[in-house]
């Protein structure tokens, strides 16, 4: 026999065994997916609560790669309320993207597939469920309620189309019905300009080359709200630029919110950013969310020893130290993650009862959350409820899945 | 633009004296003398001169009796006047020996990039966009087995099977039997009757490496995060694909495209060997090795002006798809 290697080695045949079974597993969804005709009734529902835009419901977001399944989000569960903006944090690879992706059904397909759970997208009349709305109207959606700011202004501009063109084609998409070209146009320039672009007509007719990184992600925002969204997904929108275009572009959001009264999911791993724009923060960590609630609860009573770390790890300006703090040790490998908290490893308040497995949510006020065994004892009574209700769902997965088997 | 224009083409004018020279050069320095063959051959004739003094007097009378620099000279003196002189080998003006084989192996060359082109990049463009899908990998196995079988077996392939099995084409040659007797329009079908198989071998074995060219470049774009603004803006698959993604497909594809005008005109001598063809390919090999320099000149220094040709044109073409370049 071989000896074991390290951690992540995979011989040939288990390669080819986890391809084999990965092709089977997304030729299954790509197959539901590409169905014609899907009747409404599979993606219509209703949301929980009315005064949210958007509700992410134990979302779960995996990746079959070559490697293994990577589970990039893996029950993440939060709302988007109406007109208010909620920052998501936590570090590369965590699933902050890939929930934005999610929303917008633009995970790279096949190897990137919604597995379970639902996004609720809230269209004033109709209600959306986008893990199972069909390809055509998920193209009626995006641009137009749902719009996305990338976060690499250099590159997410085609460089061979002019900027005016690539403006106008999203609003003759989603507006154009009976509009003449002329009339697109202007609202092309009307929405360079609510951006703050100086000379708007003339930036129209360049390209992409001719533009700072600054103006192209200006662009970039004009084109996201050029059909009035309802939600903004912002993907790390200033990482690429410096720092005064940064304050510029956060500036510009934070008037444009107020002006269209949109919502925001911010992406971002800058606290500063989030302390800045949000109402709302969900913190992630290795495609979980550890503690969620508003701006306030995060900043001034963080409750996971995570979202500490972070803070801890932030400079404050007025205080001086030599050097800054870091979380030690390296996010889990996020193929065949444990059944345990998964900062168990790097966190500094460890406890005995951390052993045990992934720690349910517990409820500290009305609107902060922590998954945290620390809180266990306080809210013992809360823990165990939802402890058995998860077990009780888990079980009637099972046995859903038992019958479905049986059927087959 | 104009002036770049202008740049190039007065840059190109000294390329091509340079090549020329060199091409002149060589061909003096060719082992394979057509005079050398000449004077062996009258002097063993009976009563004739002696092999040195019929040399001598056919180099004089083909004007190599003169050093290179001096032959090159007088060589580049007649062809700028327009005058290329008579073919050693066939015995006609060079002029007109071309132009009455280079239309033919033109006529093939061109249906054959043209059906490259038309085969080949949307084959590419499905591939990138079905990536490890069962359609992707039949595409690329057959792109790999056109370029790597040569040229020979393929041509031998295809006689067997249309002109042996199925008796659809001749095996060889590019007019039938009756031809004489044909109307002019039934000429022209039984001419192009007998280039189907030519053309057909041509294509097989290039669109392999064009195909493949097409598919790496289309890959490379459609993972660009610009692909994924087009899908956020709520485009269809269609449209992203063939004209977001494709206009950037297009810009490693022109330098390809625009290299290949040469070859348009550079015939394919093993496939016009295989099917006994007359075309330029076949022609300018003959006369190559016979040692006919006023032939071999001339092809190539035409082939050297459409390489020159073709680089500019391309140049030109890149400013054309691509706005980031801008010629000055």
């Amino acid at each position: 026999m071989f000896r074991k290697k390290g951690e992540g080695y995979l011989t040939a045949k288990e390669s080819r065994r986890i391809s084999k079974e990965n092709r089977k597993i997304t030729e299954e969804f790509e197959k539901k997916r590409k169905r014609k005709n899907v009747p409404e009734s599979e993606y219509i529902t209703q949301m929980r609560d009315p005064n949210n835009e958007v509700e992410f419901d134990d979302l779960h977001s995996y990746f079959y790669t070559d490697a293994g399944v990577v589970k990039s989000v893996d029950g993440v569960t939060f709302d988007v309320p109406i007109g208010k903006t909620v920052g998501i944090v936590g570090e590369s690879g965590c699933g902050k993207s890939v929930t934005s992706l999610s929303l917008m059904q633009l995970l790279q397909r096949p190897q990137g597939q919604i597995v379970s759970g639902e996004i609720r997208l809230n269209r004033g009349g109709k209600v959306y469920n986008i893990a199972n709305t069909p390809q055509e109207i998920m193209q009626d959606l995006r641009g137009n309620a749902v719009s996305m700011i990338f976060q690499e202004p250099m590159t997410s501009l085609n460089p061979v189309f002019k900027i005016g063109d690539q403006v106008d084609e999203v609003i003759a998409l989603h507006e154009g019905k009976g509009k003449s070209k002329e009339e697109i146009r202007r609202q092309t320039i009307e929405a360079l300009e609510l951006v703050g672009i100086a000379n708007s007509e003339g930036v129209a007719n360049m390209y992409p080359h001719e533009l700072s990184g600054g103006m192209r992600q200006r662009v970039v925002i004009a084109m996201a709200l050029a059909c009035h969204p309802r939600v903004i997904i912002a993907d790390e929108p200033t990482t690429a630029l410096d720092v005064t275009i940064q304050a510029q572009i956060l500036d510009l959001l934070r008037d444009l919110k107020s002006k269209i009264n949109a919502s925001i999911m911010l992406i971002t791993h800058d606290l500063g950013v989030i302390a800045e724009m949000a109402d709302y923060v969900v913190v992630m960590y290795a495609g979980r969310i550890v503690e969620k609630g508003t701006a306030e609860d995060i900043f001034y009573h963080p409750a996971h020893p995570y979202t500490l770390g972070l803070m801890a790890s932030k400079p404050v300006v007025g205080r001086e130290v030599s050097e800054l703090y870091s979380i030690p040790g390296k996010v889990p490998n996020p193929v065949n993650m444990p059944n345990y908290c998964y900062f168990r490893d790097r966190c500094e308040m460890k406890m005995s009862c951390c052993d045990g497995d992934y720690p349910c949510e517990i409820r500290l006020s009305d609107t902060h959350v922590v998954s945290c065994y620390r809180y266990y004892e306080e809210h013992k009574e809360e823990a165990e409820r939802t402890a058995n209700a998860n077990l009780l769902q888990t079980a009637r997965m099972a046995a859903a899945g038992e019958e479905v088997k049986g059927d087959a | 633009m104009r002036r770049f224009i202008i740049k190039r083409l007065i840059l190109s004018v000294f390329i091509l004296l340079c090549v020329t020279f060199i091409i002149y050069a060589l061909m003096r320095c060719l082992p394979a003398s057509y005079v050398e063959n000449m004077a062996m051959q009258l002097s063993a004739a009976p009563g004739a001169k002696p092999y040195s003094e019929w040399l001598d007097q056919l180099n004089e009378q083909y004007g190599l009796d003169k050093g290179i620099v001096a032959g090159y000279l007088r060589w580049l003196s007649d062809a700028i006047r327009g005058n290329f002189g008579d073919s050693w080998k066939y015995t006609v003006p060079v002029v007109q020996k071309f132009a009455d084989v280079i239309w033919l192996s033109f006529v093939m060359g061109a249906v054959a990039f043209f059906l490259e082109l038309i085969i080949a990049i949307p084959l590419g463009v499905i591939a990138a966009t079905k990536q490890y899908s069962r359609t992707d990998y039949v595409i690329t196995a057959v792109a790999l087995v056109g370029i790597s079988l040569p040229t020979f077996f393929f041509a031998t392939l295809l006689k067997l099977a249309f002109s042996v099995g199925l008796g659809w084409f001749d095996l060889y040659g590019l007019v039938g039997r009756d031809y004489e007797q044909l109307s002019a329009w039934g000429q022209f079908l039984d001419k192009a009757n007998h280039l189907v198989l030519p053309i057909v071998t041509l294509v097989i074995v290039s669109i392999g490496s064009l195909m493949r060219y097409t598919r790496t470049n289309m890959l490379e774009v459609l993972n660009a995060d610009y692909i994924r603004t087009a899908r956020a803006k709520g485009l269809d698959e269609n449209k992203v694909i063939y004209h977001h993604a494709f206009r950037n497909t297009l810009i490693p594809l022109v330098t390809i495209v625009g290299g290949s005008l040469p070859g348009l005109f550079a015939g394919a001598l093993i496939t016009e060997t295989l099917f006994m063809i007359p075309g330029i390919g076949y022609i300018s090999y003959q006369a190559m090795v016979a040692g006919d320099i006023p032939f071999s000149m001339f092809y190539l220094t035409f082939m050297a002006i459409l390489t020159l040709a073709g680089n500019l044109l391309s140049d030109i073409l890149y400013a054309v798809v691509d706005p980031r370049v801008r010629i000055a």
